[in-house]
């Protein structure tokens, strides 16, 4: 109950730090729905590619890398307020005050699942409006919705964890860099299937690589190694909660 | 130019180099990120060069031109975050006591941002070269290119130099990242124009001055030698270059005649 308590205050403070103030909401909202117009708009006759079969069309194919990407940015964008949190000195009264400190991250946790939900609908309503096609049905476009709040929890751990031991905001980058490459490392443009050489390689290892085919493939309503996706984003989820707990830790040792 | 206004240059110019040197995040985040771009999409798109009409059959001497421009987008943000830190710190106030000319404030700041410039060019030829990308005009072209790739720094430091001194404000300077940002990812970056399938996306890139920028640098890799290409792009860039310097000399004049 105590760590509910704590967790509710965490995020709705962080949640009215982002919601009133455009310069940290805009870029969230605004990012995803740029990405999506370049990729989608720019690139749409990557699907004549030989080869290249997605039934519902580029924009969807697009629109499921932008809509995870989004969920990893939401996540990244509010570890970068932990990190404000530690630069101004809120965070070390915070830990003084938490009855349960477990209630923080999962406080920034619940702000960045908020943040990125807001974000997603946008993007979704633009999308709809730009004409996407949607093969899935509604549990399917559940499994890609669920996809994206796990990908959003785990790169909120991952951030949280940064945050919480470099405790500056020069740490953004070191947040942001990793998550940028694995996102792009991942089979953005065309499907595993069409990518050569030593990008097929680092693509095929890549955990996300199964996690966006998965949403793919949700979206076009024949879905594939959805089973293996979702226990990928779980394992990142379990791995970067560990990663953030010790960074907690990590916090509270310096005071 | 007089020995003096020579040595007032070149002073200021060092200082901007070295200010920049001693940054190593100024100097590898602007050589790392557009390589980084460039391989994850030279990578990932290339495919595209299957397209029937697709100029190449190698998407990474396509996609070379893009950190040359994004390179030059990067100088313009640590351009004007430094001159913008010398307003915020009082520098510029100081200077304005010296008989220091506002102009050789202004040279020897490009003057930092070229040097930049011409690191990053080699830099990014060095890599392309390595890769096996082979520019269709020879090496009279990579001179050419280098040229380019001076002109533009220049041109685009002096717009990051004009938006610091009329802001003073080194996170104003910043929020121009995404704007340009915007420039870069709305133009012939990924598709050549006649590639470029919905109608909207292919006006834009087509009205948006970035995409003969790239294009230009683009004809020299894979074309040879295209006339029209080098026209548009040398042309945008040297009216880009007058117009930021000249907006840049009145904001500069303006704001010493404040301090």
């Amino acid at each position: 109950m105590r760590t509910l308590s704590v967790a509710v205050a965490v995020a709705s403070r962080t949640l009215r730090t982002v919601f009133t103030n455009p310069s940290l909401l805009l870029p969230s909202l605004i990012f995803p729905l740029f990405f999506f117009t370049a990729f989608a708009g720019g690139l749409s006759r990557v699907q004549d590619v030989p080869g290249f079969d997605f039934p519902p069309g580029y924009t969807a194919f697009q629109f499921v890398f932008v809509l995870l990407q989004s969920a990893a940015f939401g996540g990244v964008f509010t570890g970068f307020g932990i990190a404000r949190d530690f630069e101004s000195g809120f965070a070390r009264r915070l830990l003084l005050a938490a009855p349960n400190r477990t209630g923080i991250v999962l406080g920034y946790a619940i702000a960045a699942l908020a943040r990125w939900l807001v974000t997603a609908a946008l993007l979704t309503v633009v999308a709809l409006v730009a004409g996407m096609q949607v093969g899935g049905g509604p549990v399917d476009l559940f499994g890609l919705y669920g996809l994206g709040v796990i990908l959003n929890i785990a790169a909120i751990l991952w951030a949280a964890g940064v945050a919480m031991r470099l405790r500056t905001m020069q740490a953004g980058p070191l947040m942001q860099m990793p998550v940028f490459l694995a996102l792009f490392f991942a089979p953005v443009y065309v499907p595993l299937s069409l990518l050569q050489g030593w990008i097929h390689t680092v693509a095929s290892v890549n955990p996300l690589t199964r996690v966006l085919e998965a949403g793919r493939s949700l979206l076009a309503g024949s879905p594939t190694e959805v089973f293996v996706a979702f226990a990928v984003a779980f394992a990142l989820a379990a791995a970067f909660w560990l990663w953030a707990a010790r960074g907690l830790r990590s916090a509270e040792r310096a005071g | 130019m007089s020995r003096v206004f020579g040595d007032q240059v070149l002073l200021l110019a060092r200082r901007s180099v070295l200010r920049t040197a001693r940054q190593p995040a100024n100097v590898a985040f602007p050589l790392v990120f557009p390589l980084l771009l460039l391989a994850v999409n030279s990578g990932g798109l290339n495919a595209a060069t299957r397209l029937p009409g697709f100029p190449t059959d190698s998407f990474v001497a396509f996609a070379l031109a893009i950190p040359f421009i994004q390179g030059a987008l990067f100088a313009t943000m640590n351009a004007g975050t430094d001159l913008a830190r010398d307003i915020q710190t009082g520098f510029l106030n100081r200077l304005a006591l010296t008989p220091m000319r506002g102009v050789a404030l202004l040279a020897g700041q490009l003057g930092g941002v070229l040097t930049l410039g011409v690191i990053q060019a080699l830099v990014y030829l060095g890599v392309g070269l390595a890769v096996g990308v082979r520019p269709e005009s020879g090496p009279l072209g990579i001179l050419v290119l280098l040229a380019f790739a001076i002109l533009v720094s220049v041109g685009f430091g002096a717009l990051g130099a004009f938006a610091a001194l009329r802001t003073g404000s080194g996170e104003a300077v910043q929020g121009l990242f995404p704007l340009f940002f915007v420039f870069l990812f709305l133009s012939s970056m990924n598709m050549p124009r006649n590639l470029i399938e919905i109608d909207w996306f292919r006006f834009v890139a087509t009205a948006n001055p970035v995409s003969y920028l790239i294009e230009c640098v683009r004809s020299l890799i894979i074309t040879g030698w295209d006339g029209e290409a080098l026209a548009l792009g040398f042309g945008i860039a040297a009216a880009i270059t007058v117009v930021a310097l000249t907006l840049a000399s009145v904001s500069l004049s303006s704001r010493m005649t404040r301090s």
